[in-house]
Order: structure tokens, then C-alpha cells, then sequence
């Protein structure tokens, strides 16, 4: 029989990887979304060198400039400090505690879905009924009640922060994991002695990599947004640290003399919060296994 | 242990599922595999076969230790396996191993062949060198004869026959003594079907394999197994050496089963034997012999209790009450 | 003189538009289908047996995504002549499922999961024939119980779920028979059946056949199936027709080498030969329908190919008996032994 031969290459179907960036490109707000992160990255890390301002001097004789006014292009507080530095700055704040949230809440959230989908029965019970216990908090309270009792820093505020949205990624990766594990492949991994470990990390987690991708997305807007409201009510970043939250505080006694001072702040979050929302769609839609199916 | 020692020894084995439950479902107990018993010499090729709900792959699956039996013992290479844990099958599991069914689920979307092929190599021997690994992932590869060339694609840029060699060099590249392979060609079209069986005929005489063969097509098994089992509602209701059987079907459903299925040549015809009715409930299996319900032959003693598999030849076992149905070969 | 056949189909040709090109599924299909016949359409996956049949249904996608080629003339109970491929979709929806009916191969899929069947047989009687609510329940019973399940009426009011696979597939097979259709397209229809099953779902379809001289065109891969219920066989690869004739001579004659290679793969149950040859595999797997060979489609797998095979496509000529075959060496393959 000849079969070596006869089995010349498949047709050379498209990889999953590229499939799913052809769906993605498709998404127009996605786009938008990740073009809007980019910038607002960039711009955050590398903009403060490029304006010859210091984000906490403080210069009273040029108080409330208006936008535009003073060689102050988005004009200054009622300090006299420019807003476009402390707005870049406070994204820096912003953008690191969304990201560094996120990395906590999905790696935490990841393990425990893993461990509660892969081990099933009381371990599973246990664990999802922890998530339904820690989700019947209102996140915010919760939030405020920790930090009123730690002294806020990027650092505790990240802790906190992802302390209270690993839920959201832990619920998805158990049900994936459940859904994937009396699939014959995991059998297969079983029938040759693999660990437990072994099945977790290098079988089942490549194929939840999409919903935890899309679910850490979607939890960095949330982050940002949490931050912003802790530090709006005066428990997160302190000033004269600049948050978009605390600048948006700031911004309220002045809402009717000076509301550049809000709209700006306010803009930046609206902005990052539905960019990261606009891409945890486009890659809800990019990564969705069925459509890899066949 | 005797050279004639049978490989694989089953005794008694009973598996049964809880299902429902739950708040305010009612629990029931499915009783797939009821008190089945055989052995399979080194070197055999036992078939089993049956339809759907016959326990046939639920059977394959506990042999191999994919989910712990109720009840009964499972022998391998001598040694009681039934209870042993996940630490201490480890070791053993090398040595039997199982093909799948479905080539699509039965291979994770997500690696590429180098690493479904050689992954029982990395969980068992991770001590191998990439260099040592390598030559032994080509090897089966050539064995199941799929050009290296694959070697870093994804199984969903395969066939289905192509996906089944995956699956059966995986199984093949630790050197097993014992495959269970659960209706490995169901799956896949005609064509390629022979190509599959001619290639598990090859891979069998040279490594000198011993297999448990599951299928709901009587002639695959025929053609590919020294012995065959036939399987209903969970319990075997006959067994015997595949010529032997083919000669004189016993049991009345095996002549049900056999008459059922299709011959491609329309110059054989065969009186056919209808069977009435549905597959009963296996929640709720008929008293006495499963099969009497559906049975043209039953009597009221069908319904007492269940028959036991009794030799009504040498070798040559089945599970009826009656020995006045046997039916010659077909044509 | 033959009668009028019941379908006309000629040229038929469907191709997907696709992200890398035109896919085209089917390939210039012609065939006639009578009254009472029972036309087998054989192939493997990927073969376009599937796609001409939604094709004649117009139930594939339509343009740009999908073109059709070709025609399909029927000949409706009022002795009207449609084509199918150009019908207007309206008048298209009226003879479906009233004059032509479909059956799957999963029934589950077919039935609507939170309606009760005797509801959904109703419906289909209720659209075509605009019978009242209560004589259509009554003929849903009459139906089931014609499709041999038992205590019919009863079970007008079970959900789909609470039945097995085969009186699922009994269901649609009532469904489809609700307005004594003329044609009936079955796609695999017992495929996902254990062959028990198989075997009491082919005799109601010989015996409904029988009672009601409808038209089945049945599309399987299982050739014990075509030799158990076909009166002519259409066997296709890489959407065309590679051999067409009455039943007997093709599958005891074959003239096509894929024909014979389909044949020759399938284990015999003789007690005396058991297991005591290989069998005869067809190398290879079928071609991508995006890249088809420029010469015959089977050529690379076919063991008697020469290299004129490869060359050009070979045209689907007579060869005896009102048998067509697709093959350049159909004579010489004849004198030699199978």
C-alpha cells in the first residue's frame, strides 16, 4: 500500500492565530479600541519627557489658565499646574494599576477555575461557592472597606483592586474547563499517566486561553474604572499624586469656573474604559473556538 | 506467571453511573457494564460488539482503567488493577493503551503533532533528550506512515484518517502490549476505513500486539479479530471464536444483529429478523433476560431470572435458555 | 416509451464562493428520476452527494455566495413543469415539504426541541393544505402510526426528546410523508442509526414507498444500504458523477476503478475467508476542491491510471446495460478480472 506517499500536506488551511486576527480586523471599534490603547500607552509613558512642565510644580500666578491659554495646551489646575502633564502622569497611575489588576485577578482566577473544573466534585463545590460569596459583596464596598484599612499605594491598591475581579475570570475558565474535561483528548493525556498538573497547565489551558484573554480584557477597563472611583472618593492614590480618579475629586468645586479641569479626566477614562471593553468584544468574537471548528 | 497466561483478565465486572440527582432530580443507578467476565490471551484480538446502550465502550474504557469499576477485578500482565490509584497506574499505563473513536476530539486542538505524538513521551520518560524524543516521534510517525513533513501541524489541517494515524502513533510510541481500540473507524469514509484497519492489521504483527476491539459493524470485527463478545444492555450474551461464530450464531440477538446489517453484494439475501420495539430503558432493564422483550424466541421463563452464559461449544459460550435457536451462516 | 420522469436534473453545478476562491461542490450533474424509483446517490465526504441535494431543495445559501448552474425540471401532481433552480422562492417554499420532502440524517437537529411533534407534523399540513387545527392533529396521528410507532396518538404530545433515535427518525420520516409528497430526498437518513434500527427504517421506507409510488432519491455512504433498498446507483467524486446505473451490474460489475476500490474496501462476513486477506485499500484521500487534479479526480489514487488519465478530464460515456461511466479505461478494466 502506497498511503505514505498518497498522504502528500493537507491543503494549507489558515492557523488559528491568523484566522482569529482576520476576524478581528473585521471589528471596527476593536480596532479603534486597540489603536486608542496604543496611543494612550505611549503617550503615558513617554509623553511627560516631551512637555517641559513638572507635573507638581506649582505656579500660582498662573492659576485656572483655560486650554490653550499660557502655552498650556490643556490648560492648568488651581495650583498652576499643567493638566496635560498631570493628566499623562495620572495615566501612567491609571494604566498600571488596570494592567497590574488585571494580571492579578486573572492569574488568581485562572487557578482556581482550573483547579475547581479540572478536580470537580467538593473541591469544585467549595471553591464556586467561595466566587458566589465573594461576587454577593457590592465590589465597591468592599473595595472602600480594604482600603480604608491599608494605607493606599499603587502597590496595595493593585492588591485590592484584584482581590475583588478574579470572579469574573474564574467562572469562565471553570466552565471551560468543565466543558473540555471528558473530551477525549484529556482522556488521552489520563490513559498515559499524566499528572494532574500536566493536564491543568499544558493540556486544558491552551484551550481556555481565549476566554481568559477576553475576560482579562475586559477586567483591565473594570480596574481602571474601580480605581478611578476609590480615588475619586478620596481612599485610593493621594494627592498631590495624580489619578484620573483624585483629579476628577479635584475637579468638582471648580465644575462651574473651571470644567476643563473635569472633562478632561473624565475623558481619559471614558476613553480607556470603553477602548479595553471594544477590544474584549472584538476578541470575544476573534477567539470564539466554535468558529475554529471545521 | 505461565507463558499461557492470559494478558488481560476480567472478572465480574460491574460498572454503574449515578445519573440525575441533584435539588430535585431523582437519582437513578445506569448499569452499563453488568457482570462481564473474559480473557485475552497474549497475541489476541478479542472483538466486542453491540449497539448503542450496550456497554461496549463503557467496557473498553474500565479496562483501561479510565474510571474505577463498581465491582468485580481487572487482571493486567497478572496483576490486579482494578483498585490501584492514579500514582500507581502510572507506571503501567505505558503499556496498554487506547484509540479513540472520534480523530477530532480525540486530539488537542492546540498542539501541533510533534507534541500530541511525543507528549506520552514527555510525561513518561521526561528525562529523554529532545535529540532521543525526536527520532522516536518520527519512528511512529513512520510507523502509522505520515510523512514527517507534518510534524509541526495542527490536527484540525488533517483528515480524518489522517487524524486517526495521529491517534494511533501516540498510542503506538510507548511500546504498549495491550490497545483497546473503541470503534477506531467509524468515523472515517469507506475508503479510508481499509487503510486504517489494514494499518492496525500491520502494526498488530509486528509488535505482536493484543487487543480488545470494539465495533458496531459485525464484518470489521470478522475480519479483524481471532475472538468475538457480543454485547447487550451491558452483559455478553455470547462469545466465541470469530469463525465459530460466524458459523452458528447462538443467541437470538446476535442473529438479530447479524441479519441487520447490510451486505453490499445483491445477490446475497438474507432472511431478514426485525427486531420489534426500542432498546428497553437501562434504567430499567426487563426482569430475567434483557433481551427477551424484543426476543421472538422468549419463553415464560425468560422472565425468572437472568440466564447464565453457558458453553454451548467448546469455546463457544451464550447467554440463552434455550439451545434449539442456533442459525447457520448466511447465503 | 419510458413515462415522463418525475425530475429532470441537467448540468447541475454548485460552487461556493469562498475567502480563497471559487469551491465548486458540484460539477455538471444530470439525472432523471421516475415515479416509484429509487435512486441511490453514493460518495464519500467532500463527494457533493449532500450539496446537489440541498442544491434541488434551494436549501444552500444564496448568491453571491452560492451559484447555481444548470436546471431542474419537476413535474408537479397537476402536471405542471418547474425548474427548481429558478423557481421564485415563494413558489419554491410551496412545493417544499408538500411535493418534495427532505430527511436528515440527525432527526434531533430537524425537530424543534420545545414543540410537541404532533404540533410540528400539524404545521406542515396546516401551511400546504390549510387543513383546520383539529384534522391536521388527527392525520399527525394517522401518520404516526403509519411510521409503525406505537400508541401514535399518545405520543402527539411528546417532545422530541423524550424519543429514541430511530422513532425520531420515524417522525420526520411522517413529517416529510405529511402531503404524500412525489419525491423524497433522504440525506443518509439511517446513518446515525445502530443497524437494528437501520434495518426497521429501510423496510418503512420500501414498504411507504410501495404504498404511495413516491420518488426517493437516497444519499448514503454505506453501500449494504444502496444494495439493500436502490434501484440505480449514482456514485460520485469530487462532485461529479463518476458511474450511473441500475443497481445490479454496478455493484456486481463495476467499471470505475473508485467504484470497484469502494467495493473491494468493505470486510465480507464469509465464515470460510475471515480476515485471511488485507483488504484493498484505496490509497490517499480524496482531493481538495480547491486544487483539483487538471486530469481525471480519482487519477492520483487509482491504481490502474495511466498518464493520459492525468492529463485531461475523461467525459462520462455509455458503457452497455444504460450504464455511464467516467473513466478512460473502462474497457480495458472490463476484460480483466475485479
Amino acid at each position: 500500500m502506497s498511503a505514505a506517499e498518497a498522504l502528500a500536506p493537507a491543503p494549507p488551511a489558515a492557523r488559528p492565530r491568523s484566522r482569529a486576527w482576520r476576524r478581528f480586523r473585521r471589528h471596527r471599534l476593536a480596532l479603534f479600541g486597540a489603536a486608542a490603547i496604543v496611543v494612550m500607552v505611549i503617550a503615558a509613558a513617554a509623553g511627560p519627557w516631551l512637555i517641559p512642565f513638572d507635573p507638581l510644580h506649582i505656579d500660582l500666578r498662573h492659576r485656572f489658565q483655560p486650554p490653550a491659554g499660557g502655552g498650556h495646551l490643556f490648560g492648568t489646575d488651581q495650583l498652576g499646574r499643567d493638566l496635560l502633564i498631570r493628566l499623562l502622569m495620572a495615566g501612567r497611575i491609571s494604566l498600571t494599576i488596570g494592567f497590574a489588576a488585571m494580571t492579578v485577578s486573572t492569574a488568581f482566577g485562572t487557578v482556581v477555575g482550573i483547579t475547581a473544573g479540572y478536580y470537580g466534585g467538593a473541591l469544585r463545590i467549595a471553591l464556586m461557592r467561595f466566587v458566589d460569596a465573594v461576587l454577593c459583596f457590592p465590589q465597591i464596598f468592599l473595595l472602600l472597606v480594604l482600603a480604608a484599612f491599608i494605607q493606599p499605594s499603587i502597590a496595595t491598591l493593585t492588591l485590592i483592586i484584584g482581590a475583588t475581579s478574579w470572579m469574573e475570570v474564574a467562572r469562565v475558565v471553570e466552565g471551560q474547563v468543565r466543558s473540555l474535561r471528558e473530551r477525549d483528548f484529556i482522556l488521552a493525556a489520563e490513559t498515559l499517566g499524566a499528572s494532574g498538573r500536566y493536564v491543568m497547565f499544558r493540556e486544558l489551558l491552551p484551550n481556555a486561553i481565549g476566554p481568559i484573554i477576553v475576560a482579562a480584557t475586559l477586567t483591565v477597563a473594570r480596574a481602571i474604572l474601580m480605581e478611578a472611583y476609590v480615588s475619586f472618593l478620596g481612599y485610593g492614590i493621594q494627592p498631590p499624586m495624580a489619578s484620573w480618579g483624585n483629579m476628577l475629586n479635584n475637579a468638582q468645586e471648580y465644575l462651574a469656573s473651571a470644567p476643563w479641569l473635569a472633562i478632561f479626566p473624565g475623558a481619559a477614562i471614558t476613553l480607556a474604559v470603553a477602548s479595553f471593553n471594544f477590544v474584549g468584544d472584538g476578541l470575544r468574537d476573534a477567539l470564539d473556538a466554535r468558529l475554529d471548528l471545521h | 506467571m505461565t507463558a499461557g497466561a492470559p494478558l488481560v483478565e476480567v472478572t465480574g465486572l460491574r460498572q454503574w453511573f449515578r445519573v440525575g440527582g441533584g435539588f430535585f432530580g431523582r437519582q437513578d443507578t445506569v448499569r452499563a457494564v453488568e457482570d462481564v467476565s473474559f480473557a485475552i490471551a497474549r497475541g489476541e484480538v478479542l472483538g466486542l460488539v453491540g449497539e448503542s446502550g450496550s456497554g461496549k465502550s463503557t467496557l473498553g474504557r474500565a479496562v483501561v482503567r479510565m474510571s474505577v469499576p463498581t465491582a468485580g477485578t481487572i487482571r493486567f500482565e497478572g496483576r490486579d488493577i482494578t483498585r490501584l490509584g492514579r500514582r500507581a497506574l502510572r507506571p503501567i499505563r505505558p503499556r496498554m493503551q487506547f484509540i479513540f473513536q472520534d480523530p477530532f476530539a480525540s486530539l488537542n486542538p492546540r498542539m501541533t503533532v510533534r507534541q500530541i505524538v511525543g507528549a506520552p513521551l514527555a510525561i513518561q520518560r521526561p528525562e529523554l533528550d529532545p535529540a532521543a524524543r525526536a527520532g522516536r516521534v518520527a519512528e511512529a510517525l513512520q510507523t502509522v506512515e505520515l510523512s514527517p513533513a507534518h510534524l509541526d501541524r495542527y490536527p484540525h489541517e488533517f483528515s480524518g484518517g489522517q487524524r486517526q494515524r495521529i491517534g494511533i502513533a501516540r498510542a503506538l510510541i510507548m511500546e504498549p502490549r495491550f490497545l483497546v481500540a473503541d470503534e477506531p473507524v467509524s468515523a472515517l469514509d469507506v475508503s479510508i476505513q481499509a487503510q486504517i484497519l489494514n494499518l492496525l492489521i500491520a502494526v498488530r504483527q509486528k509488535l505482536g500486539l493484543t487487543m480488545l476491539f470494539i465495533s458496531h459493524d459485525l464484518a470489521v470485527v470478522g475480519h479483524l479479530c481471532d475472538r468475538v463478545a457480543v454485547m447487550y444492555l451491558g452483559r455478553i450474551v455470547e462469545i466465541a471464536p470469530t469463525r465459530a461464530l460466524f458459523r452458528c450464531l447462538r443467541h437470538p440477538y446476535s442473529q438479530a444483529l447479524f441479519s441487520a446489517a447490510p451486505v453490499a453484494d445483491p445477490t446475497l439475501r438474507r432472511p431478514r429478523i426485525l427486531l420489534t420495539g426500542d432498546l428497553p430503558s437501562p434504567l430499567a432493564p426487563p426482569s430475567g433476560c434483557a433481551f427477551r422483550s424484543r426476543c421472538r424466541h422468549a419463553l415464560p421463563a425468560c422472565a425468572t431470572a437472568v440466564p447464565p452464559l453457558r458453553e454451548a461449544a467448546p469455546g463457544h459460550a451464550v447467554r440463552c435458555i434455550r439451545d434449539d435457536v442456533a442459525l447457520g451462516p448466511p447465503g | 416509451m419510458a413515462q415522463e420522469p418525475l425530475l429532470e436534473v441537467s448540468h447541475l453545478s454548485v460552487t461556493f464562493a469562498t475567502e480563497n476562491g471559487p469551491l465548486p461542490a458540484v460539477r455538471d450533474v444530470s439525472f432523471r428520476l421516475s415515479a416509484g424509483e429509487t435512486l441511490a446517490l453514493v460518495g464519500e465526504s467532500g463527494s457533493g452527494k449532500s450539496v446537489a441535494s440541498l442544491a434541488l431543495m434551494r436549501l444552500v445559501p444564496p448568491a453571491p455566495r452560492v451559484s447555481l448552474g444548470g436546471s431542474a425540471h419537476f413535474c408537479a401532481a397537476d402536471g405542471s413543469r418547474h425548474d427548481l433552480l429558478a423557481l421564485a422562492p415563494d413558489a419554491m417554499r410551496r412545493l417544499r415539504g408538500n411535493e418534495i420532502s427532505m430527511i436528515f440524517q440527525e432527526p434531533m437537529t430537524s425537530l424543534n426541541p420545545v414543540h410537541r411533534i404532533g404540533e410540528q407534523i400539524a404545521e406542515a399540513i396546516i401551511f400546504h393544505q390549510g387543513a383546520s387545527h383539529r384534522a391536521a392533529l388527527a392525520r399527525a396521528g394517522e401518520l404516526l402510526e403509519k411510521v409503525g410507532i406505537p400508541d401514535a396518538h399518545r405520543r402527539l404530545s411528546a417532545f422530541p426528546h423524550h424519543l429514541s433515535g430511530g422513532m425520531r427518525q420515524r417522525v420526520m420520516i411522517a413529517m416529510a410523508l405529511a402531503c404524500t409528497p412525489r419525491v423524497l430526498i433522504a440525506d443518509e437518513p439511517t446513518t446515525a442509526l445502530d443497524v437494528t434500527v437501520q434495518a426497521q427504517i429501510l423496510e418503512l421506507l420500501k414498504e411507504l414507498q410501495h404504498a404511495n409510488g413516491m420518488a426517493v432519491v437516497f444519499i448514503t455512504h454505506n453501500l449494504g444500504v444502496v444494495a439493500e433498498i436502490a434501484d440505480r446507483v449514482m456514485v460520485m467524486y469530487a462532485g461529479l458523477i463518476v458511474e450511473e446505473g441500475a443497481m445490479v451490474p454496478v455493484m456486481t460489475r463495476p467499471r470505475m476503478p473508485y467504484t470497484r476500490g469502494l467495493l473491494h474496501s468493505v470486510p465480507r462476513i464469509d465464515p470460510e475467508t475471515l480476515g485471511s486477506a488485507p483488504l484493498t485499500a484505496i490509497p490517499g484521500t480524496v482531493p481538495d476542491p480547491l486544487h483539483l487534479p487538471p486530469g481525471c479526480a480519482f487519477a492520483p489514487r487509482c491504481a490502474h491510471a495511466e498518464p493520459a488519465c492525468a492529463a485531461a478530464p475523461p467525459p462520462l460515456e455509455p458503457a452497455g446495460e444504460g450504464r455511464l461511466v467516467r473513466c478512460r479505461r473502462w474497457r480495458a478494466l472490463a476484460e480483466a478480472p475485479a
